[in-house]
């Protein structure tokens, strides 16, 4: 898998991420994509309700979340997550990406949407913009710092 | 089956099966189904509810199913490895979440329900309205197959049968 210059967060530290899907092999396959981007997997959850308790828990930096999940759909646990932490960042991915479903997960809270399958180098240019002057790009050459 | 209603699935399949699989894809038979279905190995069956109804199997003999899901996770797995199924359901779930978004734009609306493995051997059997059709895409990794059962929800229906007076 290709390699990214690794994204930091400002206090040079890991961007440490949250993972929320349904699907075991999504959470793994995004854990890949995150390792590439130089982030730190801190958690995931498989339904709505359990992305929320794991918020409040880990304090992520990042939550990509899925939208079709059984207990609770990831909008409505995003704007759940939004309305406790309005700093929260969070990310849809999903393969269900119509302009309703984008449209709706924007105005409740998700930063960014990104369609499934996943392109990292689309999901790697979404974290940089999400994260904005939080974070940082290191050289390729400080990737193993 | 309209070709409206189906030529989004074949364009998702293609997609997403090109894009994952990470080599190209030639679609192969494509037959109509009026028997029971029959499960070829590893099937991941999802329900759609609204403007169109019926349901979308994702099938892959057990074969297939292991290198497609090694590849993906980039390690070889058993044969009796939950994972196998979860990347099918998965693949199925892209699929048809890439197709929906097409017809979501052409103006239907539905719900896509989660994926669910189907474990019986056999499924049931198509009706007059809901045949089945089943396509097969030919992938580095194995033959996929796609089963589909769909047809114009209560609402639809009634709209064209307005429209046709």
């Amino acid at each position: 898998m290709e390699q990214f210059a690794p994204v930091k967060r400002k206090d040079g530290q890991p961007v440490r991420y949250l993972v929320v899907d349904d699907s075991v092999f999504a959470r793994k396959n995004l854990a890949r994509i995150i390792e590439t981007f130089g982030g730190k997997l801190i958690g995931e959850a498989g339904d709505g309700k359990t992305a929320i308790t794991e918020y409040d828990r880990l304090k992520p930096d990042i939550v990509l979340m899925d939208i079709t999940m059984p207990q609770m759909e990831g909008i409505e646990a995003a704007e759940k997550i939004v309305q406790q932490h309005p700093e929260a960042r969070i990310v849809m991915v999903s393969s269900v990406g119509y302009q309703e479903n984008i449209v709706a997960a924007l105005q409740r809270g998700a930063r960014h949407f990104v369609q499934k399958p996943v392109k990292p180098e689309v999901l790697y240019e979404v974290i940089k913009y999400v994260l904005g002057d939080d974070a940082a790009v290191a050289s390729a050459a400080g990737a193993g710092d | 089956m309209k070709m409206e209603l189906i030529q989004p699935f074949i364009n998702a399949a293609d997609a997403v099966l090109s894009q994952m699989l990470q080599s190209s894809t030639t679609m192969g038979n494509l037959t109509m189904e009026e028997e029971a279905y029959r499960r070829k190995g590893v099937a991941a069956q999802i329900w759609l509810t609204g403007d169109i109804e019926g349901r979308i199997v994702i099938d892959l003999d057990e074969e297939t199913a292991i290198r497609v899901a090694s590849k993906l996770a980039g390690a070889t797995l058993p044969e009796s490895d939950a994972l196998i199924r979860e990347t099918v359901c998965e693949l199925a779930n892209q699929i048809v979440g890439n197709a929906i978004c097409t017809l979501n734009d052409l103006g239907f609306q539905f719900r896509i329900h989660p994926p669910v493995i189907h474990t019986s051997e056999t499924g049931a059997t198509s009706s007059e309205d809901t045949e089945a059709l089943v396509l097969c895409f030919d992938t580095e990794s194995g033959a996929v197959y796609m089963n589909m059962a769909l047809r114009y929800g209560k609402k639809r229906s009634h709209l064209a049968a307005a429209a046709s007076l």
